[in-house]
């Protein structure tokens, strides 16, 4: 047992924070501190950054043109990132896709759609839930019927995120009835131009365009577009779910918007008094980092556990519970830090280009809008009740 | 970074945990802890055998371990137990002391303290102390012949009347809480003045309220330099509830462990309970909950040698979520029994009770979550 960073990660870490400084802008990162929306060329111009330092497939091997970083690595990198106030890498193509192409693409695929993610060429969303399947997403409807070529596909898909900005979806289909619900999905790739298909904007809760409905109506795919075999479209999206674990647990951002409350908190005074000193709300921060603490640690032990690969479902479905319940508590506080200062809502000020008079303490700008996107955690990727199930079931074998 | 124990280490967690699993059963353990000494003396001579003992101690205070991680190994296998033995009384926290700040003549009972035959207690909280580790109204005064006489009051000294040397904290100087001004003294079983009144505590160990009345001691009874034990104290208190944090982890495992048996196995309504929803999430919190109580574990035990605020915070991060994570299991697995785990013949009450308890010695949650905030301040 070793707590403690090698020479190598230490040398990794400085090489890390070198680049951030060299290439992250400072516009970009006060975009990203104050959670003001970021364009798609912020995104795609983040992960082209990445890409040219080889460094935007963190966990991809190197043959795919991936930097196989360790966990240890990919933490370091995380954590640097999210304090500099870096874009979230889009893990849709790179985290999602990549896997199951690489465990269950075939050459052609691999060779042709790998390179598109890394490059930037696609950018890929995710098809789905459905209006009637969310948590029990093996109901979904959506049909794909083999029409010679192709597929034909019709139905909906919702809750995409970024659907606005994609180029390809990937998406599970019905491919069959016969059977139980999970025997008829096939997983199949979908260019977001075909005719037929209509994305519309849900606006969420706080305002922001970033989930979409995308609709199918007599979408023509070419058959090669399947992945794998049809009717075992469940199997590789259960493969998927599970996969992208280095990151679920969040720890990355947490800690940093944990530093951006400290810092608020020093600021924010109660009678001249810092509110940082206020023992209930020091306590409070307190019963958060050590358990943001304890679970940096339960995510490079599990990660690094040989028994990782076997266990990774229950292990995805502890790191996401833990995380988002400690990111959402981070939240709650940046929220009560800010006091009264919650309230405003002036959106122009979320966008690019404004200069307009803030209302208020410039760190108060986002930190409601935040609070309120970020109950999203604990619904979306399956909720933290069916991440309960999933332990439940898995590792309890109730 | 490194999660796997060193193969030395795995063995000797192994070879503990099999003496435990083997050798070591709850119902005799209960029986012991009804006896004056509340422990097994047999089960204690194996432990020394077996070298349970040393491994607490550094090679260069005759034992053969001594690391943080050797202490939370060995605790949690003393946790999956229940082990009773005054292994943190004696080894930990009498024998720590002993080993940082003893003088040649003094360490030389530390060779009888890994072969089983001498006990040690460190008595050191008063009635009105709480946990604060600079609370010491027990008074040295010079006596006879540079000597030196204390009278105070020590209570909830654990292992106390089992100790043929009680380690004594007093004050040589300043006020009450000052963490300046505290000595140690090795004061022998049966000296004048000194009286020992030990009773069972209600989760089967044994502890003792002890009182100095005149107790005159020699000037070699000082252990340590006079006025200057706190930093000791303070190290020697945090090893002991990294200690108890890991023994925590590992009752919480047994307790996770039962109470999933049980409901894979009782029925009501015409199937077993653990096929109802409300208990499966309950059960998936515990067991995630466990995981970051180990993780806290984990970060105390590989902090424990840098620098002081570094050592102290995590510590008070591994017992504040022992503390809290233990109260959840603990309640979790009665509640989830049901009745049979309010009757003393099933064990999970006992594993219940213990961690528990584990949460009034060497600091509370409440406590530790104060420390580690003004802690932060200091980091």
């Amino acid at each position: 047992m070793d707590l403690s960073f090698s020479p190598e990660d230490l040398a990794f870490q400085a090489e890390v924070r070198d680049f951030l400084k060299k290439e992250l802008s400072p516009k970009l990162a006060d975009k990203v501190k104050h959670n003001k929306h970021l364009s798609k060329e912020d995104l795609t111009g983040w992960h082209a950054t990445l890409n040219k330092r080889g460094w935007l497939a963190q966990d991809w091997p190197k043959k795919y043109g991936g930097a196989e970083w360790t966990p240890v690595q990919q933490q370091i990198f995380n954590d640097e990132a999210a304090a500099a106030n870096a874009p979230r890498i889009i893990p849709f193509g790179l985290k999602m896709l990549a896997p199951v192409l690489m465990k269950f693409g075939t050459e052609e695929q691999k060779a042709h759609y790998l390179p598109r993610i890394l490059d930037g060429t696609d950018w890929w969303c995710q098809g789905y839930s459905e209006p009637g399947a969310g948590s029990d997403l093996a109901s979904l409807k959506t049909r794909a019927v083999r029409d010679g070529d192709h597929y034909v596909i019709n139905g909906q898909k919702t809750w995409t995120t970024l659907a606005q900005y994609a180029d390809w979806i990937f998406c599970l289909v019905r491919t069959s009835t016969e059977g139980k619900p999970q025997e008829g999905i096939s997983f199949i790739l979908v260019d977001m131009k075909s005719p037929g298909i209509t994305v519309r904007p849900i606006i969420l809760l706080e305002g922001t365009h970033e989930v979409n409905e995308v609709f199918f109506d007599n979408v023509r795919v070419p058959a090669e577009n399947m992945i794998g075999e049809e009717n075992k479209g469940w199997t590789y999206a259960k493969y998927l779910l599970t996969h992208e674990r280095t990151n679920i647990a969040g720890v990355d951002a947490s800690k940093a918007a944990l530093a951006e409350v400290k810092k608020i908190a020093a600021a924010e005074t109660v009678r001249g008094v810092p509110l940082a000193e206020d023992p209930y709300f020091a306590r409070r921060i307190a019963e958060v980092e050590m358990e943001l603490d304890a679970l940096s640690t339960t995510n490079l032990r599990v990660l690094s556990s040989p028994d990782a690969a076997s266990q990774a479902g229950p292990i995805s479905s502890m790191l996401k519970i833990k995380g988002t319940e400690i990111r959402q508590a981070i939240n709650d506080l940046s929220r009560r830090a800010i006091g009264p200062y919650a309230m405003p809502f002036v959106s122009e000020a979320l966008e690019e280009g404004y200069n307009g008079e803030p209302v208020g303490p410039d760190y108060a700008l986002g930190v409601a809008p935040d609070y309120f996107n970020n109950r999203k955690i604990t619904i979306f990727g399956g909720s933290n009740e069916i991440q309960r199930g999933i332990i439940s079931k898995m590792v309890m074998g109730l | 970074m490194d999660f796997s124990h060193s193969e030395e280490r795995q063995l000797f967690k192994d070879m503990a945990a099999r003496y435990i699993a083997d050798k070591y059963k709850l119902e005799a353990r209960n029986k012991a802890a009804e006896t004056e000494t509340g422990f097994s003396p047999d089960h204690w001579a194996q432990f020394a055998e077996l070298g349970l003992i040393g491994a607490l101690f550094t090679e260069e205070a005759g034992g053969f371990g001594g690391s943080p991680f050797d202490v939370t190994v060995l605790f949690e296998e003393l946790g999956r137990g229940l082990v009773n033995e005054p292994l943190l009384a004696t080894a930990v926290l009498g024998g720590g002391l002993i080993a940082d700040l003893g003088n040649d003549a003094q360490k030389a009972v530390l060779e009888e303290v890994i072969a089983g035959t001498h006990q040690l207690a460190f008595a050191h909280g008063e009635p009105k102390s709480r946990y604060d580790a600079s609370h010491v109204e027990t008074t040295a005064e010079s006596g006879p012949g540079n000597g030196y006489v204390l009278n105070g009051a020590k209570a909830v000294v654990l292992n106390g009347g089992n100790a043929d040397t009680l380690i004594v904290s007093a004050r040589t100087s300043g006020k009450t809480w000052d963490e300046d001004g505290i000595s140690l003294f090795l004061v022998p079983k049966g000296t004048a003045g000194v009286s020992v009144r030990s009773y069972p505590s209600i989760d089967g160990l044994h502890a003792a309220e002890v009182t100095l009345d005149k107790v005159e001691l020699p000037a070699d009874a000082l252990l340590g330099e006079a006025g200057k034990a706190y930093p000791a104290i303070e190290k020697v208190l945090a090893r002991g509830a990294m200690a108890l944090a890991s023994e925590a982890v590992g009752i919480m495992e047994v307790c996770r462990d039962m109470t999933i048996d049980y409901l894979k196995t009782r029925k009501q309504f015409g199937v077993e309970i653990g096929r109802f929803q409300a208990l499966q999430h309950r059960m998936a919190t515990v067991l995630l909950e466990i995981e970051q109580a180990r993780s806290a574990v984990i970060n105390a035990a590989g902090h424990f040698n840098e620098n002081r605020v570094a050592r102290e915070r995590a510590v008070s991060a591994a017992k504040t979520l022992a503390g809290k994570v233990g109260k959840l299991v603990a309640e979790e697995a009665i509640q989830m029994h049901g009745g049979i785990a309010m009757t003393w013949e099933y064990a999970v009450g006992h594993f219940a009770k213990r961690l528990i308890m584990i949460d009034h010695q060497l600091g509370d949650v409440d406590y530790h979550t104060a420390r580690y905030v003004a802690l932060s301040k200091a980091a």
